[in-house]
C-alpha cells in the first residue's frame, strides 16, 4: 500500500520537473508584478478620471477603469501604455528625432562606457597598489570609502559646472561621474580577488624565487578573474546611474537623464517610465554582456572550479 | 647520535655505495624557532640537529605540533629559524631557495586550477625563463616519470587526488632539483591510493637519486620509504630519535611484513611514545 502516496508525489515531481526549469517562477513574478500595476494604475488614477467624467456618479466600474488606463498624464501610466511608449520612441520614430529613445539611449551608452572604462582602470589600478603596498592601503582605504558616502547628486552638479568653466562640457564630465561612481566596487573587488590565493600557492611561487611581478601575472592575476567580473557587473550598472545622474544638471539636453528630467518638468509621466524601463533595459544588456563573456572568459581558464 | 648516515643497503644498485662520503646536503645544529603568535610565544623548534647526506630518503615522524613541517619550511627558507645554524646544499636556505636547489610538494596538491596539467608542471620552468621547447621536453619526461602521460591537457579538477598529487611531484621535479621536500604528500589520500603512490616514490627516488625529506605521521609509511627516520615530538618541537631504517632499497609492498620492517616500526613507536607525544 506504499504505492498509492508515491504516485501523486511522482507526478507532481515530474509536472514539478517539466515546468520548473526557470520559465515558470519568472513568468509567475511577472504576471503577479503586471497584476499589481494595473491595480495600482486604476486606483491612482481614478480620481482624475472621477474629477472629468460629466457624472461621477453614472461612472461605471468597467468604464472607470478604462478611463484609469487611457489618460494622456497618468500618476500611474499602466504597463501598455509605457509598453506602446517605448516601441513609438524606439522603433517607429527616426534615429535623429529628438524623442527617439535610440539617440539618447545612445547618448547615455556613450559616456557610461566610456565613465565604466575609465572607472574600472583606475578601480584596477588602486586595487593593485593596494595589495602591493602596504602603505597606500592604510593611507587610500580611508578616502576611497568617503569617496562614495558623498552623495553623488551634490558632486554631478559641482563635477558638471567647474568643468564647463574651463571649457570641458559634452560626454567627458558625465564620463567623470560615471567613473566616480563605478571605480569603487572595482577596487573592493580587486583587492580581494589579488589577494584571493591560497597561503600554499603563494608559498609555492617563494619556493620558486617568483618575482612579484611573476607571482602577479602568474597567479594573482588569473586567480582575481571571477572577483574581476563580479565587480564589473556591480559597476557598470554603477557607471549607467553615474551617467544619468551627470545628465540631470547639463540642462536636459540629450540623454536618457535628460528625458527623465523633461518628462518631470513637463508632467510627461508615459515618457518618464519609458525611459527609465530603457535605462534599466540598457543597465540588464550591459550586466548580461560582461556576465556572458565572464562565462567564456572563465571556460577558457578551465571551467568548473 | 646524528651524522653517520651509512645507509647499509643489500639491494641497493645506485648511489648507494656505503663506503663512498656522500656529500651533506642540509647540515643543522642547535636550530631554534620561537613563534611570537597572539597566544603567546610557540617554541617550534627546539635545539634541532640534523644532517642530511646525498641520495638519502628522511622521514620526520611525529605528532601534530612537533614542528616536523616548521623544520622542512626552515629548509625550504619559508620560515627563519631565530637561533642555531643550517645549511642546504653548502649555502644558507635563502641562497639555495634562489639557486632552485630544492622542489616542494604540499600536503595539498595545490595546482593552479586555470591551468592544465602541462602548464602546471611547465610553471617552475616559464619562470625560471626556461625556453618553451626545453619546457615542453621536460614535462614530458616528468609526466612519464609520475606515469600521467596522455592528461596533459586536462584541467586539476578533472583529475583524481592521486593523480593531482602526482602531478604536483612531477611539477616539483620539473627543474631537477637535488632536493625533494615532501609536506604529508599523501596525507590527503585514502590507504590504497597512497600504497601506491608509495611504490611509485620508491622506484621515482630510485630512478632519479633525488635526496627526499618527506614528512609524514604514518609509521608504516616512514618505514617503508625512509632510510633514515627522524622521530620528533612536540612542546618544543625537538628530535627525539633518528633511526636508520636499513631495509633493501629494493622494496615492495610485502617488505610490510617482514620482521625487519615490524621491528623498525616498533622502535618508531617507542621513540614516540616515549616523546609523550600523545599526552594531551
Amino acid at each position: 500500500m506504499t504505492t498509492e502516496p508515491a504516485a501523486p508525489s511522482f507526478f507532481a515531481r515530474a509536472v514539478g520537473r517539466a515546468l520548473g526549469g526557470s520559465l515558470l517562477p519568472v513568468a509567475m513574478v511577472i504576471v503577479a508584478l503586471l497584476a499589481l500595476w494595473y491595480g495600482a494604475a486604476v486606483l491612482l488614477n481614478a480620481p482624475f478620471a472621477r474629477s472629468m467624467a460629466a457624472d461621477p456618479a453614472a461612472l461605471g466600474l468597467s468604464e472607470l477603469i478604462d478611463a484609469t488606463l487611457s489618460q494622456e498624464r497618468p500618476v500611474l501610466p499602466a504597463p501598455h501604455q509605457v509598453l506602446w511608449e517605448l516601441k513609438k520612441s524606439v522603433f517607429d520614430l527616426p534615429v535623429t528625432s529628438k524623442r527617439s529613445l535610440v539617440l539618447h539611449g545612445w547618448v547615455t551608452l556613450s559616456s557610461t562606457l566610456v565613465g565604466f572604462g575609465l572607472g574600472a582602470l583606475l578601480g584596477l589600478l588602486l586595487a593593485i597598489g593596494i595589495v602591493h603596498v602596504k602603505s597606500l592601503e592604510k593611507s587610500l582605504m580611508f578616502w576611497i570609502v568617503s569617496s562614495q558616502t558623498v552623495p553623488i547628486l551634490a558632486v554631478a552638479p559641482i563635477v558638471i559646472v567647474v568643468l564647463g568653466a574651463i571649457g570641458v562640457t559634452g560626454l567627458v564630465p558625465k564620463a567623470i561621474i560615471s567613473a566616480y561612481l563605478c571605480f569603487f566596487p572595482v577596487t573592493i573587488g580587486m583587492v580581494k580577488g589579488l589577494t584571493s590565493p591560497d597561503r600554499l600557492h603563494v608559498d609555492l611561487m617563494r619556493t620558486w624565487d617568483a618575482t612579484p611581478a611573476q607571482t602577479f601575472w602568474r597567479l594573482r592575476a588569473p586567480a582575481s578573474v571571477p572577483f574581476l567580473f563580479t565587480s564589473l557587473e556591480v559597476a557598470i550598472a554603477a557607471s549607467l546611474v553615474g551617467a544619468i545622474v551627470g545628465e540631470l544638471p547639463t540642462g536636459a539636453q540629450a540623454g536618457l537623464g535628460a528625458r527623465l528630467l523633461a518628462g518631470s518638468y513637463y508632467g510627461q509621466t508615459i515618457q518618464i517610465w519609458a525611459a527609465l524601463f530603457a535605462a534599466a533595459a540598457l543597465a540588464a544588456s550591459m550586466v548580461g554582456l560582461v556576465g556572458l563573456i565572464e562565462r567564456l572568459v572563465l571556460a577558457a581558464m578551465g571551467g568548473r572550479r | 647520535m646524528l651524522g653517520g648516515s651509512n645507509v647499509a643497503s643489500a639491494g641497493g644498485t645506485e648511489a648507494s655505495d656505503a663506503t663512498s662520503p656522500h656529500r651533506v646536503v642540509i647540515d643543522a645544529k642547535e636550530l631554534d624557532l620561537v613563534f611570537d603568535t597572539a597566544d603567546g610565544r610557540v617554541h617550534a623548534l627546539a635545539n634541532v640537529d640534523l644532517t642530511v647526506r646525498e641520495g638519502e630518503f628522511v622521514s620526520f615522524i611525529g605528532p601534530s605540533g612537533c614542528g616536523k613541517t616548521t623544520l622542512l619550511r626552515v629548509i625550504a627558507d619559508l620560515e627563519q629559524a631565530t637561533g642555531g645554524s643550517i645549511t642546504v646544499g653548502g649555502v644558507s636556505p635563502a641562497d639555495a631557495r634562489a639557486a632552485r636547489l630544492y622542489g616542494y610538494v604540499f600536503q595539498a596538491a595545490a595546482l593552479l586550477p586555470w591551468r592544465n596539467v602541462l602548464d602546471n608542471v611547465t610553471l617552475p620552468l616559464e619562470i625560471f625563463g626556461v625556453s618553451k621547447e626545453e619546457r615542453l621536453e621536460r614535462a614530458a619526461r616528468n609526466l612519464d616519470l609520475v606515469n600521467l602521460t596522455g592528461f596533459e591537457k586536462k584541467f586539476p579538477w578533472q583529475l583524481s587526488g592521486g593523480m593531482q598529487q602526482r602531478a604536483s611531484i612531477a611539477r616539483a621535479l620539473a627543474y631537477d632539483p637535488q632536493l625533494l621536500l615532501m609536506d604529508e604528500p599523501f596525507g590527503a589520500l585514502d590507504e590504497i591510493v597512497r600504497d601506491k603512490l608509495n611504490v611509485q616514490l620508491l622506484k621515482l627516488w630510485a630512478e632519479t637519486a633525488k635526496t627526499v625529506i618527506f614528512v609524514t605521521h604514518s609509521i608504516p609509511e616512514a618505514v617503508f620509504l625512509s632510510t633514515k627516520i627522524v622521530v620528533m615530538s612536540p612542546r618544543p618541537g625537538r628530535i627525539i630519535d633518528v633511526i636508520e631504517c636499513d631495509l633493501p632499497r629494493d622494496r615492495t609492498l610485502e617488505i610490510r611484513e617482514s620482521s625487519r620492517f615490524l621491528e623498525i616500526a616498533h622502535r618508531v613507536r617507542e621513540g614516540l611514545r616515549a616523546g609523550h607525544s600523545y599526552d594531551d
